[in-house]
């Protein structure tokens, strides 16, 4: 299947249609710039990424650009979006760069104002106007999927699931782990997706399987790897990948209904204490140098046209994914809590 | 006369602590009370009492502390009586490793009980599969459940009850006992008519010391609460400042926990209160311990099977995550790996600025805190001023504010002018300082018996003013204790989570936070290598102090 567009997904246009863009001239990395930056010696970068991926990505920067340090300030998405609020809320200036995998979140914090239009020249040509705001407030760093996995040893081949409505099987009861919508932006717009392709109904029915309830969606392919839960729900994919490649038993499943897919966008803050690092360091991941850091390391899908995906992983457009809808997704984030803490008590 | 300044310090340590209890209290009514245009409802409430969401966590919780409150006095009431009034080989060694527990924080034990007793991939059940033959979907310990819970809980409180036990029967007149032998009873109907009633008060203020520790604890249950499916009253109420944060609703589920803990205080007050008959009358000889016979072997091995529990078993799956690259797997020499280590200390950002605003904190809270409480015990002791009751009161009072009421409270408080202090390093000390003030006041409060006033007076007759006297005569003779008051808040910051994890900016992050958020993600090889980086700050602090300590002391040995 064809990678979605971030605009067909709506994200890019919340309040109907607009027709001109009103993005920045695309800049060059000048040794102004990069002057500035290091003069700023600092950056702070909230991310939901794993830090397995996130802090190498950070050191690989401060490889690049001695002299500037990048603060990792990693969580799930959606203590991210509250702790970015409580602290912009709260006047208290430190988000420089924030990357989030609830893309939504991003529509509320360009609505509020809050974000700095940004764009290279390297952006401006290599990476898809489907993957951009228009008016250039955030950029989509990379692709990951929730997908399903388990732990070979403890999963005969005749009992692997093939797909979500599989796991409703009795003999998977006490077997499954997955993540929490509350705090975990993959899941919040996972189980967005999975809600409308299979009804709540679904989750209704998965909520009696005894299933372990942890929080963050990077954490199902620790415990599945440790052999806590034969089966993850859902989970940041190239996490299971990265422990397969690491030699633990993890195999994975693209559901036959489809796989969720989840855009990672970034931005930059207005209010950002360090704004030329910010912008070096947005520039140096979007650029075919830090895309190929990512793909690399982790084998997520990269934005930038130049950059190739990960030889052993499976091609995005081979893969039945389900489609994403951030601005549907801002819409209800506050139902989809309700309801699944309904469900799942927690 | 020296212009004496007692007067104007007393007001001003008043106003202090009044406006430290009263503002965030304060607040924390007001929004319960309030509807989010601002108008007065009590709709936070209804919805407190009526959502399945509030009562099933209230319930879960009540069960919680009342289990807790019974195990620990189960286990701690033979474990004390062992400790102190028998002949029991390594006695002392195991009352000083009850006590060394207590450093472990409940979170930090919590998910070293995960390890151990995970359904699947705990070491335990490991083992258990191992030697039984067990099928591997079953599990002997299931440690996301509600049982599992009130375990954990219970390892990591009843130490606090077995020290108020062992404290009780050291201090318990022997003679009655051996009137009681002589007069020709059996040992058990000794034990039965006069040890246990003369202990009863205090293994029923130790029940209530439990069941509020329970009912107020936030550490444990957030780690065990969501994974076993079920919140607690304190996981609810942080969960209410996740997002879409709902302050009022979380205010208003505070008010149940802050009357709850009010009343079972007076309880506690009460029962300790009638302990006095026990040792009315002059001196007694110490007592003499009881010879267990034969039953010395299996004495010491129920003590340290106990001990196991809170220390050994969780102690060494800590050390076995931190040098593993899976948790759930036991180092070997060819696996052991210094993966975490350095992902720790070399790779993960927070490490550093976490140690450091964790460290000043602490040596902060300690400080201020200890000087606050000093100041408080020596002017209520000494009756100095008139209304130096008013101090004894407001400096206990925060003991009926939980931890994580607190939070909420201070959030309220300073999240708006004109003291905005959010997102600054100060809104946490002024939270660590106002718990440990009343633990921290009443050590001081006590070792003030010991200085007698004439030392006091002799100072103030050749001029010097109360201060002058306080600073210069009675604080070294206090030397001892205030070190003592003071490493007990240093530890206890270290520790704290339940506010901490409210209150806490990105920028203003603590240890016990980056553990926090480090579980979220499941890094538990960090948190492991974290956890022991911390039980080993707060162990040399501790012996540290015992060093000072041990220097000639002043005060008499009481």
């Amino acid at each position: 299947m064809r990678r979605r567009s971030l605009v067909a997904a709506g994200l890019l246009l919340p309040f109907g249609a607009r027709v001109l863009s009103a993005a920045p001239p695309p800049q060059a990395i000048t040794p102004e710039l990069v002057d500035a930056a290091k003069k700023e010696g600092k950056v702070t970068y909230y991310t939901a990424m794993d830090l397995s991926v996130a802090e190498p990505v950070a050191k690989a920067f401060e490889a690049k650009y001695p002299g500037i340090k990048v603060a990792v300030e990693r969580t799930g998405a959606e203590r991210l979006f509250n702790r970015i609020g409580q602290e912009v809320g709260s006047n208290i200036k430190r988000v420089d760069v924030a990357n989030s995998s609830d893309a939504a979140h991003f529509i509320v914090w360009k609505r509020q104002g809050w974000l700095e239009p940004f764009l290279t020249l390297d952006m401006a040509e290599n990476i898809p106007a489907d993957q951009r705001d228009p008016d250039g407030t955030f950029v989509n760093q990379r692709t990951h999927l929730s997908a399903i996995a388990y732990n070979t040893s403890l999963v005969k081949p005749e009992d692997v699931p093939k797909g979500f409505n599989d796991l409703l099987d009795p003999k998977y009861v006490g077997k499954l782990v997955k993540g929490h919508p509350g705090y975990s932006g993959t899941i919040m717009t996972a189980t967005h997706q999975l809600a409308k392709a299979l009804g709540w109904a679904y989750f209704e029915k998965l909520s009696k399987q005894k299933v372990l309830q942890v929080q963050s969606a990077t954490e199902p392919p620790k415990r599945i790897e440790a052999g806590e839960r034969a089966i993850a729900v859902d989970g940041s994919d190239y996490l299971f990948w990265m422990a397969k490649e690491r030699g633990a038993p993890i195999e994975v499943v693209h559901a036959i209904e489809g796989t969720p897919q989840i855009s990672n966008p970034m931005a930059i803050f207005k209010a950002a204490p360090n704004p030329n690092a910010a912008r070096l360091l947005v520039a140096w991941i979007m650029s075919a140098e830090g895309q190929q850091f990512i793909v690399n390391l982790s084998g997520q899908y990269p934005a930038h046209k130049l950059v190739k995906a990960k030889a052993g992983r499976p091609a995005l457009a081979s893969i039945k994914t389900l489609p994403e809808d951030p601005a549907e997704v801002e819409k209800s984030a506050d139902e989809i809590k309700t309801r699944y803490q309904r469900l799942f008590k927690v | 006369m020296t212009r004496d300044l007692s007067r104007p310090i007393l007001l001003a340590v008043s106003a202090l602590l009044a406006a430290m209890i009263v503002l965030p209290v304060g607040w924390l009514l007001v929004v319960s009370l309030t509807d989010k245009e601002g108008g007065a409802t009590l709709a936070n409430f209804v919805a407190l009492f009526t959502d399945p969401t509030f009562v099933d966590p209230l319930v879960t919780t009540l069960i919680i502390a009342c289990s807790v409150s019974v195990i620990c006095c189960l286990v701690a009431a033979p474990l004390g009586w062992l400790v102190a009034r028998t002949d029991m080989p390594l006695a002392r060694t195991v009352r000083t490793l009850v006590m060394a527990s207590l450093v472990t924080p409940p979170f930090v034990g919590a998910i070293a009980w995960e390890m151990l007793a995970a359904p699947n991939s705990g070491l335990l059940n490991q083992l258990w599969r191992l030697v039984s033959g067990m099928p591997a979907d079953e599990a002997l310990f299931d440690i996301y459940s509600l049982t599992g819970l009130i375990f954990v809980i219970s390892c990591y409180t009843f130490p606090y009850v077995f020290i108020l036990v062992a404290n009780a029967l050291d201090r318990m007149p022997g003679e009655l006992e051996d009137a009681s032998s002589m007069l020709g009873a059996k040992t058990w109907q000794t034990a039965r008519r006069i040890t246990v009633p003369l202990a009863l008060p205090t293994l029923l203020a130790g029940a209530l010391v439990a069941f509020l520790q329970a009912l107020n604890l936030f550490g444990s249950p957030a780690i065990l609460a969501i994974p076993a499916g079920f919140h607690t009253l304190t996981t609810r109420i942080w969960s209410l400042f996740q997002f879409p944060p709902k302050p009022e609703l979380a205010a208003a589920a505070s008010v149940p926990l802050l009357v709850l803990t009010i009343l079972l205080l007076r309880a506690q007050a009460m029962a300790l209160g009638r302990r006095g008959y026990a040792v009315l009358g002059g001196k007694y000889g110490a007592p003499r311990p009881i010879r267990l016979g034969w039953l010395r072997g299996p004495a010491v091995a129920l003590a340290l099977f106990i001990l196991a529990m809170p220390l050994f078993l969780p102690y060494a799956a800590l050390f076995n995550s931190a040098f593993s690259r899976v948790a759930s797997r036991i180092v070997t020499p060819e696996t052991i790996t210094l993966h975490n280590v350095r992902f720790t200390f070399l790779e993960l950002s927070s490490t550093m600025p976490a140690l450091k605003n964790t460290f000043l904190l602490a040596t902060a809270s300690a400080t201020l805190g200890a000087l606050l409480a000093l100041l408080i015990a020596y002017i209520v002791a000494r009756k100095a001023v008139r209304g130096h009751r008013v101090l004894a009161f407001l400096a206990t009072a925060p003991l009926a504010i939980p931890g994580i009421v607190l939070g909420v409270g201070l959030f309220l408080a300073y999240t708006r002018p004109p003291l905005a202090l959010y997102g600054t390093l100060w809104i946490l000390l002024i939270a660590f300082v106002t718990i440990e003030l009343p633990a921290a006041y009443q050590q001081l409060g006590s070792a003030f018996h010991a200085v007698h006033p004439e030392l006091e007076e002799a100072g103030r007759m050749l001029g010097a003013t109360q201060l002058r006297t306080l600073a210069d005569i009675t604080a070294p003779l206090l030397r001892s204790a205030v070190i003592a008051t003071w490493c007990f808040i240093f530890v206890a910051t270290i520790r704290e989570l339940s506010a901490a994890v409210i209150l806490f900016t990105s920028e203003t992050k603590v240890l016990s936070v980056l553990i926090f958020d480090l579980k979220e993600s499941g890094d538990v090889g960090a948190i492991a290598v974290l956890s022991l980086s911390m039980v080993a700050i707060t162990t040399v602090v501790i012996a540290a102090a015992n060093r000072l300590h041990a220097r000639p002391q002043v005060r008499p040995a009481t």
